[in-house]
């Protein structure tokens, strides 16, 4: 697992105090300490991520290739790919030591929960065929990112086609 | 009380700009209101006593918070100053249409702090309803004027108020994401985590004091919980594969999450702090979305295992699973009420995503339709009277905040970027 490093841009202001039952003011109860919960928001900062440094031979040619399309409601990996995903295989059985990240995305219609889980069948679909054409489990590794990384920021067909996606992602990347 | 048969009312709200409050580098929520309960309350807020300008500033929010329930019609007071002690001209004030008056005072306390007093009294019975101190310190001001609008409504309606409450949300806007925290009526946004990449499902602990939420600052979606006063993170999920959609229980001992560490998105257990990990669901297909029920004893969630996503719920401790949605072909996004009657949920309708409702009791669901047919991601308020949810207006993304009877409806939106993924936090303690 990475390291997250944050760090922390405001401090905090006020201490916390304890609130009591409200004070009548005629009977003399105690007055009630009351405080802006949010003057206790921290802001934290996400670092930004350093660019990857893959070999040439990732970067260009068929291996350069990294997307997978499907069709609308498809989970299941089109014909059209089988050389993508062949040489990918073949580089992970040549290169032990390298691994790969396969993100699943969705289009942006519906809940986001449930679409990170139809982009994680996407993803799994091309996970499956790499192991069946030799890549190791420990080389490749599934996730989705649902609706929330759209390629095509648009909201027509066309920009839904782009986003039915999955891509590879080599070790350096992620 | 009288009841006003009122036509459909829509005005817009905008927070006056409070007495020792620096102008915020954050664009605010505004907040624009349509529909009225049927049965709205006349009620007038008096001027308080001690500066104009600060009681000024303090009587407008008790005025806003009011106003924006819907449930309340604002009697014009005419400038009338009354303190807390003054005597009541009960007979006058019945002639103004009133059936309850507030009134207070603003003065130092010994530490240099405000001291925010106020009575309300019942116009028609000639009573006294109580009353209470707040202190505070000048900036926020509003809080306390949220704890008087509370009182208020507390008293007069007979629900809790959720004025002083709070509302996360992502807010997104040119490739930055910010997980903001603002008061209910979407004043005083505060941001707790700013990112180049998603932010999702915010879910806040049951004390207020901690968010649960999905970041993908790490290429893939990872389970933080995030102390919002120190800024502190934990990863309480990053198992192989996606972690995504926590919940907490009740107690705030446990979280439910979906990982996909064994194949598909599947329900698991964890420790708030992380370990203790315990497997809940088992199907071949999607299992997402968990939520506990308020009792915690039981856990709603989505599944495509009859073959379109539909609502499910089982036993926290796992066992049989029981089908709770059957109409349609795309129900998600379960949220149970914190009082246990209903369940509100998101469902696909001719391509429109609504938001609808339905009664544990009797099973009858009724849709609380939006114009946009792009709803998502409901979120209760603690005194389940409301359900604020993210929708779509004029391309960018807003919250929309509905009573559960559908009458009325808030808009809140930010002037640029789109605002998604409200989770609306528990009563303050």
């Amino acid at each position: 697992m990475k390291k997250f490093a944050s760090f922390v841009v405001l401090s905090l202001l006020l201490a916390l105090t304890a609130c009591v039952t409200p004070g009548d003011p005629e009977t003399g109860g105690a007055p009630v300490e009351t405080r802006d919960p949010n003057a206790d928001v921290t802001r934290v900062e996400v670092p930004n991520p350093n660019g990857a440094n893959l070999p040439a031979i990732l970067t260009s040619g068929v291996l350069a290739q990294r997307s997978i399309y499907f069709a609308l409601d498809r989970y299941d990996v089109a014909e059209d790919y089988r050389g993508l995903l062949t040489a990918h295989a073949k580089f992970l059985v040549e290169n032990r030591n390298f691994k790969v990240l396969i993100q699943g995305n969705t289009d942006e219609r519906g809940s986001h929960e449930y679409n990170l889980s139809l982009g994680q069948k996407r993803a799994e679909a091309v996970k499956q065929i790499l192991l069946l054409l030799g890549a190791r489990e420990e080389q490749v590794e599934a996730v989705s990112l649902g609706e929330e990384k759209p390629r095509a920021e648009g909201h027509d067909e066309s920009a839904w086609a782009q986003n039915r996606r999955a891509d590879i992602l080599y070790s350096g990347e992620f | 009380m009288n009841p006003i048969a009122l036509a459909r009312v829509t005005r817009r709200l905008f927070a006056a700009a409070l007495l020792g409050t620096a102008v915020s580098a954050h664009a605010q929520l505004a907040i624009e209101i349509t529909g009225a309960g049927a049965n709205q309350i006349p009620v007038a807020i008096t001027e308080f006593g001690g500066d104009a300008g600060t009681s000024r500033a303090l009587t407008s929010v008790i005025r806003s918070d009011l106003e924006r329930s819907g449930l309340f019609r604002l009697v014009n007071a005419n400038g009338v100053a009354m303190t807390e002690t003054t005597a009541v001209d009960y007979a006058g004030w019945k002639s103004t249409g009133a059936d309850a008056l507030a009134a207070g005072s603003l003065g130092g306390s010994a530490d240099g702090r405000l001291e925010a007093r106020f009575r309300l009294y019942d116009i028609n019975r000639q009573g006294n309803l109580g009353g209470a101190i707040y202190t505070t310190a000048v900036p926020q001001l509003r809080a306390a004027g949220h704890r008087i609008a509370d009182y208020i409504y507390e008293k007069l309606t007979g629900e809790k108020g959720v004025f002083s409450t709070r509302i996360a949300y992502v807010y997104k806007t040119g490739g930055r994401y910010e997980l903001r925290i603002a008061d209910s009526d979407g004043q005083n946004a505060q941001t707790a985590l700013a990112s180049r990449e998603p932010i999702i499902s915010p879910a806040w602990s049951p004390d207020g004091s901690r968010i649960a939420y999905v970041s993908f600052e790490n290429k893939k979606p990872i389970v933080f919980v995030h102390s919002l006063a120190s800024g502190g993170r934990q990863v309480v999920a990053n198992f192989k594969g996606s972690n995504s959609a926590p919940a907490w229980s009740p107690d705030g001992s446990r979280l439910a999450i979906v990982l996909t560490k064994d194949g598909s998105s599947q329900i698991y257990t964890l420790a708030a702090s992380g370990g203790g990990l315990t497997r809940l669901t088992t199907s071949a297909g999607i299992d997402t979305e968990p939520q506990f029920s308020a009792d915690g004893g039981t856990i709603y969630f989505t599944s495509d295992r009859g073959g379109s996503p539909q609502i499910y719920r089982v036993s926290s401790r796992g066992g049989a699973v029981e089908r709770v949605t059957f109409e349609g072909s795309y129900n998600v996004s379960p949220r149970p009420s914190p009082d246990g009657r209903s369940l509100a949920f998101i469902t696909r309708r001719d391509g429109r995503f609504q938001l609808a409702v339905m009664d544990l009791q009797s099973r009858q669901v009724q849709t609380l339709s939006d114009s946009s047919g792009r709803d998502e991601s409901p979120s209760f308020a603690p005194n389940s009277r409301m359900i604020v949810l993210a929708t779509e207006a004029g391309g960018r993304g807003v919250l929309s905040a509905v009573s559960i009877d559908g009458r009325i409806r808030q808009r809140l939106s930010v002037p640029a970027g789109d605002i998604r993924e409200p989770a609306w936090g528990p009563f303050l303690k």
